[in-house]
């Protein structure tokens, strides 16, 4: 990866701390306005949706298959209620099924 | 004082519980992203932002450049600043830098441990307790994973290609289940994405930027128009 890589890392590091540290030295309780705070709290979510789709069908090139089925099964595991760890490995292993049979 | 970091260590542990398999698959990750040992290890110990790191892996695979991952970087923390805004509330007094050094350790899981707490005012000692604890759990295992890694066999490796993808559905859907906004902001930053990606508008550290700041405005501006309308019509209800 090289040096671009660490400058990178270390422009992350930067933008991830600042949200974390200014508002408990500086801003000592000051309030947003609402709006802003609303849109701030929606983005965990609109990231995962804009970040699934349409990636993850293309997640293995060429084999549109892939990437559905591992999608069926993510969401089938996670709407059944089985927690972060169970969705990841359960689609793991179906499609190393899949990918073991192809 | 050594009661309270103690304390925090051990409401910290479920956390660093919880770390044990994200980190590990992030180590995973991390191998067959290409990232070496060190650099993977690095990512955890100075960036400490589990959805970041995971989308920036993705984006290092696709190519995107470094200052649009940063901006990304950026645009997915930001919602620390509501966090840390809120926790400043609940925090005991302490000097400015020693503030400063615990707050590294703000994430959404050591902030909802932190923030839930039953004690009105939280002491210092208690937050290093907690971050301390998950934060070594994040880095170890980032380390443990990465080297886990190379010894599997190939189809396993593809298969594992899938795994962040089923992450965030993991972390998605169970905050999807009876809340029509969730569902909405995360269908529309999809849909938008889609566009973007089948017209080739942009590259996909943008796209995935300005799809997901367009879903939560648009919601948001949605939403807050609609609970106005509400409370004006019982405002008529109640004077009629």
């Amino acid at each position: 990866m090289g040096q671009t890589y660490w400058w990178m890392l270390f422009g992350m590091a930067v933008v991830t701390y600042i949200p974390r540290m200014v508002p408990l030295t500086f801003l000592d309780g000051k309030e947003l306005p609402p709006i802003v705070s609303g849109v701030l709290s929606n983005i965990p979510y609109a990231v995962l949706g804009a970040l699934i789709f349409p990636a993850i069908i293309f997640v293995q090139e060429g084999n549109i298959l892939f990437g559905i089925i591992g999608a069926a099964t993510a969401f089938l595991i996670a709407f059944l209620g089985g927690g972060v760890m169970p969705v990841v490995l359960g689609t793991i292993g179906v499609l190393a099924i899949y990918g073991f049979f192809m | 004082m050594k009661n309270q970091f103690l304390a925090g260590l051990k409401a910290g542990l479920s956390i660093a519980i919880g770390y044990f398999p994200i980190a590990l698959t992030f180590g995973l990750l991390a191998k067959t992203t290409g990232l070496s040992l060190m650099e993977a290890t690095a990512m955890s110990i100075f960036v400490y932002a589990g959805a970041a790191q995971y989308i920036s892996l993705n984006l290092i695979s696709f190519g995107v450049d470094p200052v649009t991952i940063v901006i990304n970087t950026f645009i997915v923390n930001i919602r620390h600043f509501l966090m840390t805004a809120s926790l400043n509330e609940k925090m005991h007094r302490a000097p400015k830098w020693v503030k400063a050094i615990y707050s590294f350790g703000i994430t959404d899981e050591s902030f909802s441990v932190l923030a839930t707490g039953k004690e009105e005012k939280i002491p210092t000692a208690y937050a290093f307790g907690v971050t301390i604890i998950a934060y070594g759990s994040w880095v170890s295992f980032t380390a443990a994973g990465h080297v886990v890694g190379a010894n599997l066999p190939e189809f396993l490796q593809v298969a594992m290609s899938i795994a962040l993808y089923a992450m965030f559905i993991g972390l998605l859907v169970p905050a999807m289940k009876g809340n029509r906004k969730v569902i909405m902001l995360a269908a529309l930053a999809a849909a938008i994405h889609c566009i973007i990606y089948i017209g080739e508008l942009l590259s996909t550290g943008w796209a995935i930027l300005v799809s997901t700041l367009g879903s939560a405005i648009l919601i948001e501006v949605i939403f807050a128009r609609r609970s106005k309308n509400v409370t004006a019509l019982q405002k008529e209800m109640e004077e009629s």
